[in-house]
């Protein structure tokens, strides 16, 4: 008699490590998760919950124009759950489009400074010698200016070198490399240090005794290894570039107002602090603020979770 | 000990040439100057003549030398949006900044050391937990969204402090000083705060740390032993001991106040060297954007290397 267990699907195998147990006895990484799925879903399918797409100027009603919050218009009688700008744009849809732009920057920056900081980190820590000195030089000189600092540097020069007529279009890219650029140099440390572990590893050695060139052992063989602690510090980064993102957008020299984004809308409504269209402003700033503090605590979560060593 | 001071030298210049560089190739390769100089009517002449009169006809090299040795006896050129010199400018604002800093940095290394040691000495109590929770609150939170908060609570709502601006000023010699007004004193205030909290908090987890630290050691128990009072305890003997990592991580912040010190000064309209860089960055005015990249490297660079210096000073282990 041989019993057969069948075996567990993809689902329940996950439903049932470590990591998911975390995270189910972990209230505040529920909750978190929780409202960053909310926020980038709703972002992401930002046509199907707004309830007008604010920058088609066929949609808009001046008469709409600074409507408070859920009271009927004088002019027109329309209601919106968050009220309008002075162009009666409704501030919820506002929202939801700018959000897009604010999780798409910060995603990308992300993405771009982890694939750098990864790639330098790598051949840093695998080669040695000249190449680690001269990386590792680079970003110590980096780390002692705040990134914030470089990126707005880097999007300056950058500003310069793009031609007059692209430059709103390009502002979005040109934010995501700036943004990107400032913050490898994390990435890059982290690798560096678990390639100098792996780099003496046997199976390291194998590889190579069979003649595999530096490259492949790199990203085929150490890359896989030393990911995790690469994975933390992304989610980190993310409320990081966010962030960012938004304060440069603030300061007006982010995102522009064809495209704003969490931190444009900041600064429009900004300006009717004193003229008590309150709305404006009070949205978009409680919009970045849980969807910032929700990114850094499950980046939090997830590294506890991820490092027992820390525990 | 000798050899590490000089490759450290060696390698903060190293950092200014190479930002320098930078600053040179944004003159060199955005627009060509000498369309801005010369009006629609000009001729090949006109053109040489200035070419060959600026020294543009010379090698690149030869140009960026001549640019670094004009810079550093701080000669940035002349910005493009306002047509005066931008040594000029700068001086004007810098005052502005440097009083915002200092007051930030004071307010942030008094504050937070109190609280830091009330933190520590009460550690259970309600009060220190709520200030505690508080400050993670704080350190997440942007800091230009700090500064429009307070000008919602204190200008808008209470109508106690101004919003933008520096108030009335008094000229001394070059420096514009707002310390001598009530106008000047009260508009410092709230910009003061924000730029000062972030580090307020980091100065306060820092001595809340190393105070635990430092009473849980025998010499304190001993010091209690003896009958001192509670308060010489704390102050005389625990908190001096506390003190050497503060003021190295004092040290390291005060770079980052005057960077982050744009982010404020945008936000209050405060008219020093932060916001003027941002006007640049938005007119791409590049003289002062080259000159406020260089002189923030400048400070940056020497802030590094005093503090490695003093570690070397410090630390004996260090010097090998």
């Amino acid at each position: 008699m041989t019993t057969v267990t069948k075996p567990k699907s993809r689902f329940a195998r996950f439903w049932d490590s470590d990591f998911a147990y975390n995270f189910r006895r972990s209230p505040v990484a529920m909750v978190s998760f929780a409202i960053v799925a909310i926020l980038v879903i709703s972002s992401m399918f930002a046509p199907l919950f707004a309830t007008m797409n604010p920058f088609n100027p066929a949609n808009l009603d001046l008469l709409n124009g600074f409507t408070p919050p859920g009271t009927p218009n004088d002019f027109t009688g329309e209601r919106f759950l968050m009220g309008t700008d002075d162009q009666g744009r409704d501030v919820y849809s506002t929202i939801l489009y700018g959000m897009r732009v604010s999780l798409f920057v910060g995603f990308a920056a992300v993405m771009l400074g982890m694939v750098i900081g990864v790639t330098m980190g790598l051949i840093s820590g695998y080669f040695g010698g000249w190449t680690d000195t001269i990386i590792m030089r680079v970003a110590d000189v980096q780390l002692t200016f705040p990134s914030i600092l470089v990126a707005m540097l880097i999007f300056g020069v950058a500003k310069g070198f793009t031609p007059v007529e692209y430059r709103d279009q390009l502002a979005i890219w040109v934010l995501i490399l700036a943004i990107g650029l400032s913050d490898w140099v994390q990435f890059a440390r982290v690798v560096r240090g678990a390639t100098l572990v792996e780099r003496n590893k046997e199976y390291v050695q194998a590889a190579r005794l069979m003649g595999r060139g530096a490259f492949p052992i790199l990203f085929r063989h150490i890359l896989p290894n030393v990911l995790s602690p690469v994975l933390v510090i992304a989610t980190i980064s993310l409320a990081l570039a966010i962030i960012a993102e938004a304060t440069l957008s603030f300061l007006g020299v982010g995102a522009p107002s064809t495209q704003p984004s969490l931190g444009t809308l900041i600064r429009i409504g900004q300006g009717y602090l004193f003229s008590g269209e309150w709305w404006i402003l009070f949205f978009p700033s409680v919009t970045l603020l849980a969807l910032a503090l929700s990114v850094n605590m499950l980046g939090d979560w997830l590294r506890d979770a991820l490092n027992p060593k820390l525990r | 000990m000798l050899s590490y001071i000089i490759r450290r030298v060696f390698q903060s210049v190293l950092v200014l040439l190479i930002v320098g560089l930078v600053a040179f190739a944004m003159f060199t390769f955005i627009g060509d100057p000498i369309d801005n100089m010369l009006g629609q009517e000009r001729t090949q002449e006109d053109v040489e003549r200035l070419r060959e009169r600026l020294g543009l006809d010379q090698p690149f090299v030869v140009q960026y030398v001549k640019f670094i040795i004009s810079a550093a006896q701080g000669n940035f050129g002349v910005s493009y949006e306002q047509g005066r010199p931008v040594a000029d400018i700068l001086a004007e604002r810098a005052p502005a900044t440097l009083e915002l800093a200092a007051v930030s940095g004071l307010f942030a290394l008094s504050l937070g050391i109190v609280l830091g040691v009330f933190t520590a000495i009460r550690r259970n109590g309600f009060a220190a937990n709520l200030i505690m929770g508080t400050s993670l609150i704080g350190v997440s939170l942007p800091t230009f969204l700090i500064g429009i908060l307070l000008i919602y609570v204190f200008s808008v709502e209470l109508d106690w402090l101004p919003s933008f601006g520096r108030g009335e000023t008094v000229q001394i010699g070059g420096w514009t000083t707002g310390f001598l007004t009530g106008s000047g004193l009260r508009a410092l205030i709230l910009p003061a705060i924000t730029l000062g909290l972030y580090q307020m908090t980091l100065i306060m987890r820092l001595v809340r740390s190393e105070m635990l630290e430092v009473l849980r050691q025998d010499y304190v128990r001993f010091a209690r032993a003896r009958g001192l009072s509670e308060r010489a305890v704390t102050f005389r003997h625990a908190l001096k001991n506390t003190m050497v990592p503060v003021i190295t991580v004092t040290g390291l912040q005060l770079g980052s106040i005057i960077a982050f010190a744009i982010i404020t000064e945008t936000v209050f309209q405060w008219p020093g060297v932060g916001l003027l860089f941002i006007n640049a960055v938005q007119f791409v005015d590049i003289p002062v954007m080259a000159a406020y990249l260089m002189l923030i490297s400048l400070m940056f660079v020497a802030i590094n290397l005093a503090v490695d210096l003093l570690y070397v000073a410090i630390d004996p282990r260090l010097r090998t």
